[in-house]
Formats: structure tokens, sequence, C-alpha cells
């Protein structure tokens, strides 16, 4: 299994290490070193990398790679989902997952690595288990271990760990019992240069905050359940009941966490929220380009287009684009020739466009591409699938609890071929 | 800093070189200073020294050993925290003097009571194995005995134990084989992935293959045969049947497709992958393509895992999650495409096709490389678009890039040696781009073509041959190599026009630099200019150079893993792995499948193992009136005392209240909901009250506690409950026993109630109690079984059965009962007291219940929590007690020291620590509430 950990941060250096067998030489990584300085971009290091000995699996996130090390066969993915693990495990503790902040916290982080691995088999990784044997820093906190001297590691072995809901800690207690639920939903798509749709398709998770008292046991149901397409779940639901009656019942984990994940795929179910009208054009000859974008919102249900953001990729050959947007602020780097539109808000009587020219390299023939434009925008208290919670109840307590939920939309890779 | 008295002195220094460790810097010249601190009460301190430790023991073996004799401690400490960690640390630091300790240790933890500890047992157990690949016969008992527990916590260790240390040993899986499955669920993620590859490769072995049949028309038929046996017999071939484990196989992880866990998917699709009947194989393909797109570092481990494989139409609904976004990685984008290519066949070839245009004007030149080729291998794949293909990519040579043009060139080039005939003008336009493309494959595979269908374009074959020997010496060496192709070739078809420039361009050649282009000269030479010398071979140099060469195949570069086990790291890699399994090829005949039958079939479903997750709707509705104890195992334990109360509170509710009217017994109240449920509990309470009383009178000794083995809910009428008689065994002196009292609440008679299917701890025995024929409606009876506990609070488990139906129940003795009372005198008791000391003792402080501060109250007490007897003491501050352990015989003994205002002091001895740690906990309890 996993043999060590080295955490490597985007100029190259190993600021961290941790060995669960016997140490490995942190020479190992140089052949990391050289996968990442063949790959072009950052995600471009292939992620499985063989070496005479070991094996290197690594993982990028928040520019900081995740290297483990591992000696046998292993699945692959079982090395990945587990350096994520660990990657979600910090950014619950440290709220960031920097290398500074794990700097400043790097016994904490030692101690949670020391948890989360027992002779590189994951042990504890369910974050109220975590939290219960090692508290997570707070300034509060940091200031009376100061002074009292006292510690942030849990004396007692968490419950969790040997009941059958491993990921809920007992003995919660609040003032307020609320249940916050968060439908999130995501629109991939990719529209051709006529406007018509190739594939679209939502990605939607339900995020939930629960934070009550005792052991609940919550059921959710949908008014539309059948609009859910595949779904993954958090191990707490249960999945008899979801297949017989189409109601998520669980007992949840102990603050905040993913409950389900969904998709819909089925096109017709899915409204694409705003439409673009493009004229991109490089003429033969001439050093100059147009450039004319109009956006507008399309399906939305009435509701506010909110936070657009249009980006697109111009090709190597401009030099640079003269635009005068309707509303908002553009930038353009000379240099990526990445060029971003910070709409804001779509008033739908007075549609945002963006014209202008954009200056080519003199001499340099027409690009032969065109750029594709990448949008993202939001659009609050509207799932867009059209899912709805008909109710959440709570059996096994006998308070009352706070229930909110709250629908949300964004744009997750949408793009707009022209 | 570490010398300090105060320990967050101690702590901050401790700290420092945590964070030095993780550095990479070197610490161990502080071996020493740190080890002292082992110790240590503060438990950060004591982590962060374990930190260190585990990291340096490996290279300061002598001074390591300082620290072992604490960590013996921690083995025997009450806390299951610290009984867990000390293994872990112990287990963890590598010095292979201790390796009997470690050995030892992991034999007694594996026997723990506490899960935690067994688990932690689990974990050790690789570890000592690869220190000392000896202990491996050791060990492998310990895992055996660890693989029949049944919690879920230690299953998924236990098999990671299994699998590193004798995965050969596939016999150990076989009564566990059900078990596994059906835990599976409720195992953590981790757990299951381990469990599930391990049950792969064990259905491999043990079952046949279910596409046996696959051809002979057996493939649909086979489902049914699985449904209704009768049509068996009509099957003209021997109809495969799948063996029931094997679909209980499939059933069970069938669910955790739908898990949030990556590993976990793959590790379910790749066991249907190998195991499920090829019709089933489908439903693998909608949480792969949901993996897919969560993370894009999954989608190449997954789709390098898939893609070759794929199964046609398994991933043709989705083929539009496969589309190529311009900002994915390169990488990303390259496999993706392989996908494309993959699942393009006559009816979505248009659509493909379209995407493909697209993607051709990326700006992404590797990425549009990558697609002309895919176009290539589509158009040879279907045979009806290749003519479209062929005017797109010559479309595509006047292209201005370079990188386009070359790539679409060696694709045409191989397309065109499918059906030269046909394409005579196309490679008249090739050979015009010779002059502008400067890539030199592209240039080498346009002199090919030219040279090798030289008679499709006679003309102009000789003047690019002309154009070519002008600027020869400046061309790459590939170049130049087909350039001396084309002149044999050439020289061969058309030697009148070309003999001379054939001549020049070997002269050229023969003075090259490179070694390759002169030996090529050299040879083509003597094979086509006939000489005096020239011997055999230069007839047939038209043969040679003029041959039809079979058109190649367009070719993923991800064939040929199959032979590895999916989604594993060696199929990654497609290189054997360290450690890797070879899967197993499917079986000729089916092994015998009864030696999987230690348990009855469907039983541990039934009650035995109710699992959280898959308990569903009726059981948790069925619990959830009753105080949310609906997550059965553990958590029923602890809050079995609560459940007793609200029962008593029922009781009374039920006497409040007047008579009551006959209802008949619905038997299928699990499926009402809470309300009614408990009314209808109330209306059997009620019903029940006679039998109550009356059993009150038989029941010998009141006092003693009774605990509940089955409750008339879900004993369907049918209550038992037990209690410890603390009388005798006589059939078998070193057993406890257990007297039951069965009561019949059920309309209807209940008959051979009797006890099957025993499970136990290793060591443990049960003396059943003779079958009872007749236990009329109303009635009740007692009888008592003996049960040889070893010594351990382990519950022994066994099936409760009557004539209809089975019920798993369990009994948990509490440690008190696990002894038996001995008579000592005062002075016999101080001299054994003596030779119990050290280890032996554990002695605790305490303040006495308000109710219970004379001596009367604690002896009453002490005798009731445990079963021991009154030693006769001189002083009347101290109370004495005596009693041995039923099985060896050890001695447990007790005392009671009180002090003023009720405080007091409980010292036990007994040379069994576990025993002594728990009985102190009891009688603590039981002296302070």
């Amino acid at each position: 299994m996993i043999h060590s950990l080295f955490l490597v941060n985007a100029s190259g250096d190993i600021f961290l290490e941790k060995h669960w067998k016997s140490v490995v030489s942190r020479s190992v990584c140089d052949y990391f070193f050289e996968a990442q300085e063949r790959a072009t971009e950052p995600e471009n290091v292939p992620p499985v990398i063989s070496t005479p000995h070991h094996y290197l699996i690594s993982v990028l996130r928040h520019r900081i790679y995740f290297v483990a090390v591992i000696q046998s066969e292993v699945p692959p993915l079982f090395v990945i989902e587990f350096l994520h693990r660990v990657v979600d495990t910090f950014q619950d503790y440290f709220g960031v997952c920097t290398e500074a902040a794990i700097k400043d916290n790097v016994v904490v982080v030692y101690e949670l690595l020391e948890e989360m691995l027992d002779n590189g088999f994951p042990l504890a990784t369910e974050s109220n288990i975590l939290k219960e044997l090692i508290k997570p820093p707070t300034i509060l906190r940091t200031m009376v271990n100061t002074i009292t001297g006292s510690t942030n590691v849990g004396e007692q072995l968490p419950t969790g760990q040997l009941s059958v809901v491993p990921w809920r800690r007992t003995g919660v207690k609040y003032t307020n019992n609320e249940a916050y639920f968060d439908v999130v939903e995501e629109i991939d798509a990719i529209i051709d240069k006529s406007g018509s749709t190739i594939t679209a398709e939502i990605q939607g998770v339900i995020d939930a905050c629960v934070k009550l008292t005792g052991m609940p046991d919550l059921t959710l149901s949908f008014m539309n359940p059948r609009l859910l397409d595949d779904v993954s779940f958090h191990p707490c639901v249960r999945f008899k009941r979801w297949e017989a009656e189409r109601i998520l019942s669980f007992i949840p984990p102990d603050g905040n966490f993913r409950l389900l994940s969904y998709h819909v795929s089925s096109q017709n179910l899915v409204a694409i929220p705003v439409y673009v009208k493009h004229n991109i054009t490089f003429r033969e000859g001439s050093s100059q380009g147009r450039f004319d974008l109009t956006l507008g919102p399309k399906q939305t249900m009435g509701k506010a287009v909110e936070a657009v953001l249009v980006s697109s990729q111009l090709p190597r050959g401009v030099l640079n684009a003269n635009l005068n947007p309707s509303q908002g602020t553009y930038t353009f780097d000379p240099v990526t020739k990445l060029l971003t539109w910070d709409v804001g808000k779509i008033n739908p009587q007075k549609l945002p466009s963006l014209k202008g020219t954009m200056s080519l390299q003199a001499g340099a023939s027409k690009p032969d591409e065109n750029p594709t434009i990448n949008i993202q925008l939001k659009i609050q208290q509207m799932a867009i699938s059209g899912l709805k919670v008909n109710r959440l109840d709570m059996y096994g307590e006998k308070y009352k609890p706070f229930k909110g939920i709250k629908y949300m939309t964004k744009a997750g890779k949408f793009q707009v071929r022209t | 800093m570490l010398d300090s008295n105060k320990d967050a002195l101690k702590l901050e220094a401790m700290k420092r070189i945590v964070a030095m460790i993780a550095r990479g810097k070197n610490a161990s010249d502080l071996f020493p200073a740190v080890v002292k601190n082992v110790a240590c009460k503060n438990i950060e301190v004591k982590k962060l020294v374990y930190v260190y430790l585990v990291r340096y023991a490996e290279e300061q073996q002598d001074l390591a050993l300082l620290s072992i004799s604490t960590f013996q401690r921690g083995l025997k400490d009450p806390n299951q925290l610290i009984r867990a960690s000390a293994l872990r640390v112990l287990s963890s630091i590598r010095v292979t003097i201790i390796v009997p300790i470690m050995m030892l240790a992991i034999k007694e933890a594996a026997s723990d009571m506490s899960p935690y500890v067994r688990k932690t047992a689990a974990h050790a157990i690789p570890k000592l194995y690869s220190l000392d690949p000896e202990q491996k016969d050791q060990l492998i008992e310990v895992i055996e005995k660890l693989l029949a527990d049944k919690t879920t916590l230690v299953a998924g260790s236990v098999v990671m134990a299994f699998e590193e240390v004798c995965p050969e040993r596939i016999d150990l899986i076989h009564k566990n084989y059900r078990k596994l499955c059906n835990l599976l669920i409720d195992v953590e993620e981790w757990g299951q992935v381990v469990i599930i590859n391990m049950l792969t490769r064990y259905a491999r072995t043990q079952f046949l293959n279910p596409n046996i049949n696959e051809g002979g028309g057996g493939d649909k038929t086979f489902y049914c045969s699985d449904e209704d046996e009768d049509e068996d017999e009509e099957k003209e071939k021997q109809p495969y049947v799948m063996d029931p484990d094997h679909r209980l196989l499939l059933r069970n992880t069938k669910p955790l497709l739908q898990s949030r866990n990556a590993a976990v998917v793959m590790a379910v699709a790749q066991l249907y992958f190998h195991l499920a009947p090829k019709a089933e194989v489908g439903v693998i393909a909608k949480a792969l393509v949901r993996l897919l797109r969560k993370i894009c570092q999954f989608i190449s481990i997954i789709l390098n895992n898939f893609l070759f494989r794929l199964l046609q139409g398994m991933f043709e609904p989705y083929l539009k999650s496969f589309y190529i976004r311009s900002t994915d990685p390169t990488q990303i984008k390259i496999l993706k495409l392989e996908v494309l290519t993959n699942l393009a066949n006559e009816t979505n070839i248009s659509t493909i096709l379209r995407e493909f245009q697209t993607y051709i004007k990326s700006m992404d030149k590797d990425f549009v490389a990558a697609t002309i080729q895919a176009i290539g291998r589509c158009a040879t794949n279907i045979g009806e678009v290749r003519d479209t293909c062929l005017n797109g990519l010559v479309q595509l040579l006047s292209n201005r890039d370079e990188l386009v043009v070359a790539e679409s060139v060696v694709v045409i080039k191989k397309l065109l040696q499918m059906q030269p005939e046909k394409h005579s003008d196309i490679i008249k336009h090739m050979a015009k781009l010779t002059d502008n493309i400067q890539v030199p494959m592209a240039r080498a595979s346009i002199l090919w073509l030219i040279g090798e269908y030289c008679e499709h374009v006679p003309k102009i074959a000789p003047d690019v041959l002309r154009k070519m020997a002008k600027s020869f010496t400046n061309e790459e060496d590939i170049v130049k190599l087909q350039i001396i192709n084309l002149a044999a070739k050439l020289y061969l078809t058309n030697s009148k026009q070309t003999k001379l420039l054939t001549q020049y361009v070997l002269n050229l050649a023969k003075y090259d630099q490179n070694y390759d282009i002169r030996d090529r000269a050299r040879f083509i030479r003597q094979l086509i200019v006939p000489t005096e010398k020239s011997g055999a071979l230069s007839k047939y140099a038209k043969k040679l150079f003029l041959a039809l060469k079979p058109a190649p195949v367009l070719e993923s570069p991800f064939k040929d893993r199959d032979h590895f086990q999916l989604g594993s790291l060696s199929h990654l890699l497609n290189a054997k792995a360290g450690g890797y399994q070879e899967l197993p090829d499917w079986p000729e005949s089916a092994p015998d499948p009864s030696v999987r039958n230690v348990e009855v079939k469907e039983s541990v479903r039934a009650v035995g193992t109710v699992t959280y997750r898959d308990t569903g709707a009726p059981r948790a509705q069925q619990t959830e009136g009753s105080r949310g104890c609906s997550f059965p195992r553990a958590v029923e334990q602890s809050s079995e005392d609560d459940r007793k109360r609200d029962r008593k509170i029922k009781e009374q509710k039920s006497n409040s209240e007047s008579e009551s009217d006959e209802d008949s017994e619905s038997e299928s109240s699990q499926s009402e909901s809470s309300d009614t449920e408990s009314e209808v509990e109330v209306k059997k309470k009620k019903k029940v009250r006679h039998p109550d009383v009356s059993f009150q009178t038989i029941a010998p000794s009141s006092a003693l506690k009774n605990y509940e083995l089955l409750h008339r809910i879900t004993g369907e009428g049918l209550s038992v409950e037990y209690c410890f008689s603390r009388q005798a065994f006589s059939p078998d002196a070193n057993m406890v026993a257990v007297q039951m009292h069965f009561t019949n609440n059920a309309t209807s008679d209940t008959k051979n109630l009797h006890i099957e299917d025993v499970k136990l701890q290793s060591g443990m025995r049960v003396k059943e109690f003779a079958e009872i024929e007749l236990l009329p409606a109303g009635e009740a009876t007692t009888a008592v079984m003996g049960v040889d506990f070893c010594d351990s609070t382990q519950a022994a488990n066994f099936q409760l059965c009557t004539h209809t139906r089975k019920f798993f129940v369990s009994i948990q003795p509490p440690v008190g009962e696990l002894m038996r009372p001995v008579f000592l005198t005062e002075n016999e008791f101080k001299k054994e007291q003596s030779q119990l000391m050290g280890m032996n003792e554990i002695s605790e402080n305490l303040t006495l219940d308000a109710k219970c501060r004379n001596e009367h109250a604690i002896v009453q007490r002490v005798t009731t929590a445990a079963n021991l007897s009154r030693v006769p003491c001189g002083s009347d501050k101290e109370c004495r007690f005596a009693g041995k352990t039923v099985t060896s015989g050890s001695l447990v003994l007790a005392t009671v020291a009180t002090k003023d205002e009720g405080a007091a002091q409980l010292t036990v001895n007994c040379e069994k620590m576990v025993i002594g740690t728990m009985l102190v906990k009891d009688l603590l309890l039981a002296l302070t509430q």
C-alpha cells in the first residue's frame, strides 16, 4: 500500500514528507520532476509514474502535488481517491490547503496523516472521527492551549469508530438545531457555431450542513425523484430505501458533508440559460479582426442571471484587442492571449455586448482556428433541472429542527464554439 | 527542553522535532532524549514521541528497545484507544529483536474484546510479516481467527492482511465468503476495495464462467434458469446455472456502484467485468461515466483501463460525455479521442466525424495530430466512410500548419495502401506537396507512396525523383532512405528514364555520413544494377521491391493489456507490478460449493448481522418509535438498558389501561408505522402479563438480572429471556450455566424449540439444552444451557430454531459471571494476593454511593455484580471477595477498603489482566451508583 507521501510545491520543492513504512529517500521524486519537466502544463503530469523500484502516484490540488510512493500492486484509483481525501481533510481543517497553511500547521498535518493511514492502509478518513481524535486548530483553542498547556488531541476513542454509523460522532449538542441543504447544479454544455446544443448535461450535488443534537434520522423526499439519472451517495444513505421508494433516508454526519451527487443527462431536460451571439472574424491580408459578442438570457424562468464571466483563448496571432463593453470590464492578457470579460448581471432589457477590433501580428496569415468561449454564470434560487425537495422529516429526536433549502445553478464547463 | 518537567515545554520541543522530520531533516541525534518521554502522561507529547519513534527506531534499534516496556504496559491498559495505539506503534517500529513480543501482542489483541483493537491487530499482521516472513504460519492462524470476526470494522483490515500475507490460502475464505458478501456494504470504503478485489479472485477460482454458453443460444436462457429451475430439464446442452453464491456476490456489490469513492466503484466495475454474465456488465457503464466526469485524473486512469476493452454498446449511450472541450488537458483530450474512435460505428460515425472536424481547428497541435490519426482509424474500421474521410484528409493537405499536413499525409498513405487503384489523383496531389512539406516523416511517406504506386503515376514519379535528387544532401536520414527506395523502384519499372538519376542518388548516398544510408545504397546497387557478378538475387529484385504489401491495420496504442486484472496498477502500466496476483482462469468444473456451507443459507442476512445500510425502510421505521436505535449492532448494546427502561414504562402503561380486546396477532408488525406499532406492542404486553407473573415463581432467584435474548416482536410472539443462574452446570464444570425462560405469546403453539448453528470464537463451547418439543400458546418454560466463554466476554452466537422460524441471537456475559466463588481464609487470601502484585493488581479510588456506605450494602452490591464469595476479614474497614474464573480457574481477588466519608479503594488482583480491568470497571459502577 502507500509507502510515503511527498508534498511538492509549484516551484518543485519538497516541503513535507511522511513515511509509513521504511523511509524512502526523497531522491525518488527526481523521476517525478523529470516527468513534470516533460509536461507542458501542470495538469499534464502523468498520474502514475513507474520508476525502477517504486511507483509514484500524484495528484495536483491547489497548486500542490501530492506524490504517493507505492511499492507493490494496489489499485491506482485507491491511492488517488485517498490523496484527494487527504486534501479535503486539510481543507476542512485549515480552511485552505496551501503550502503556507500546511507549513504553519505541520504538527497537526503530521498527526492527521498518522491517523489516516496505518502501515499504508487507510485507517480513519471520516472527518467526524478525525475531528474527535485531533481537534481542528482555531484561534481560540491555540490561545487556550498556550495558556493552559492542554492539547488538541482527543483522549477518548471516537465513539463513531465502533458503531455502525462511523461517520457520526455521538453526544452532539446544539442549542440551535438546524439542517441546511444546498442543491447546486452545474451545466456542462457544448454549443456549436450555429447556436445548437451539441451536448448538455447537468451535474448536481446536494451539500448539507447539519447541526442537530443527538442521533437524528432524517428522510428527504423529492417532488420529482425520477429526474435523477445517476446518483452516488454519501455512505450514510440507505440504498434499499432509495431503490424502493426514492426517498433519501439517513443518519447524517455532523457538520458539512456532501449528501449525494447526481446527474441529469437527457438533453431535453437541460435548459440552456443563456445564448451567445458572436461574430469573430479575421480577414485575410489585413491585420485586423472583428470581435462582436452579445449575451442574452434564454430559459431562466424569470430568475436573474448573475456573476457572468466570459473568457476566451484568442489565437496566438492576436497582438491586442481593442474592445468596448456595454457593461462590465474586460481584460486581455497579451502574453497568454486570454480575454476575460466580467459581465456581472444580465439585464434582459439591455443586453450586454462586447464589440471592437483585434489587431493581429503584421504580416501573419489569418489564424485558422476560431476561439471557443467559456461562460461562467450563477442563477440563484433555481435548480435548472427543476429538481425540488418535497419535505424533510426527522425521526429519533424530540426537538423541532430548523430546516432550510437553497437552490443554485451554475455553469460548469459551458463552452460555445465559434 | 525535553528534559524539562513541564509538559508545555516538552510539547513545544516535540513539535519542533516533528517539523524537522516533516521537512526531511535528520533528527536522529535526539533519539535518547526523545525516547525518555515515551512514558509521558501528556497524550499529545506521547503521540508525537510515537511519530518520532516510528520514524527512527529502525536506525537506532538498541535505544528503541528502551521504549518497549512502555508499550507492553500500554497493551494492558483498560482504555481501548491506548491498547490499540500501543499495538500500532509496537508493530510499527521495525526492530527485529522484538518479533516474538509483537507476535504475542498480536495474538492477544486478536482476541481482544474491542473490535478496534482487533482491527489494529489485523493491521499489525502485515507489518510483522514484512519484518520477519518466517512467522507466516503463526500469522495465518491469527488471520484465520480474525476472518471469522463478524464486525465490519475488522473485515476490511483482515482481508488486507490476508492479501499481503497469504493470498494463496484461498481455502481460508470459504467459510467466510457469505459473511463477507453480506457485510460488504457496511465495511468502510477502503476495506471494500480490498475485499472486492479479493472476492474477484476468489470467485474466479470457485465459480464457473457465466459466459460459457455464449453463442450457443444459452445467453438468454441462463437467466431464466436462475429464477425458475423447472426449465432446466428442457434445455439441450448442459445449461449453466449460476451458483447462488456467485449471484450473492454480484447482487451485494451492485449497490456499491453508487459509492462516492471512485476506488470502490472501479473495484465493483472490474468485478462485474470479470465475473458477471455479458448481459449484466452494462450496469457498470453508467457509474464509470460518472467517475469520468469527476476529476480529470480519474479520467486518464479509468479510460486507460477500459479503452481497449470497450464492449461495443456499453458506453455508446454516453457518447456525448466524451466530447472534448478546449480546456481539457492534452492528455485527456487524446484519451477521449481514443474512446470516441472506439465507439464509432456505422450509425454514429457521421456525428463523430463532425465532432472531429471541429477538433481539427483546435489550437493544440498535438491534439490535432491525434485527431487526424483517429480519423484514419475510423476510416479503416468503417468502410462506408472511407472516401469521406479521405476527402476530408486531402482537404487538410492544404492546411497551413505543417504538422497537420504531415500527419494527414501519413494517415492518407496508410489509407491509400488499402485501395490504391482508385486514388491516383490523390497521389498526384501529394506529389505536388513535396515542394512545400518540410516535415521529414511526411516527406518520407509521400516518397514511399509514389514509389509504391509509381505505375499509377508514371509521369510524375521520375520528376519527383529528379527534384529529390537535387536536394538529397539536405534531407533527413529517413527521407534519404525513402529517396533511395524510390529510386530503386523506379529503376526497376522505368529504367529508361531514371537510370542516370538512380546512379546519381546512389553515388550521393555512398558518401553519406550515416552508415545506414551507405549500407542501403550499397545493397541496392548490388541488387538492381546488373553487373557481371550479380548473383541470383538480382533476378528477384523486382519481386523484392514491388511485392504487394499488405495494408496496415491501424491500431490503438492501447491494445493488448487484457491479461491483467482491470483497475490494477499492473494493468495501467501494462507491466507486472510487485505483488500482483494473477487473476486465475475460470475452472473447468465448479469446485464443491458446499465448502462455503458453514451457515444456513439466507440466515446471515436475516437477523445475525443486521446491516445499517441494508435495513432500508421497514426496520428503520420499526425502531424509530422507540428512541432512534435503528442502527442495530453496536449501538444496540449501549442502548440496551435504555430500551429496558422503555419497556418498563410501557408495561406500566399497559397496567394502567383496563381491559384489552383480543386481537389476532398481526405478524407483519414490522411494516406498521411507528405509532401503530407501539400500540400493538402495548396490546401484546397485556396478553403477556399472566404468564409473566406465573414464571416469576418458577425462576429460582429473582434477584438475578434478567437479560433479553429475543424480543416478542422480533420473535413473532416468542420471547426469551436469560439469566446467569450462578449454579454449577453439572454436565461440564467449565461452563457457565445460563438459564433461559421461554414464553410463547403467540396464538399458535411453538414446536421443536432447539439451538442450531452455534458460532463461537475459537475455544468456546456450548452445551445445548434439550429440544423443547412443544410450547403451547400462552405458556412459559425454562431450560438451562451451558456455555464455556473461555474467560472472555465474547458473545456466544447461535440460532434459536422453532419449527417455522430461525432467530439469530447472542449471549454476552458480563465479566462478573465468568467466575465462581471460592472460599478462602484470610491468610490464604493474603498469601494469594501477595503473589498477584504488580502488573496483576489494579486499584482504583472511588466515592461510594450514599446508599452504599455500610458493609452489608457493599457486600450485596459486589456479589450482585460479580459471582464472588466473601472472605472473612478481621477489619471492618475492608471487605474481601474471592473467586475463580470458570474456565481456567485463575484466582480473582477483590478488596474494598472503606475510608472516611464514603471514600474507598477498590483493589482487584487477577492473573488475567483483561478480566481484572473489566471487573474493576463493573464493580466501580456497581458501588458508585
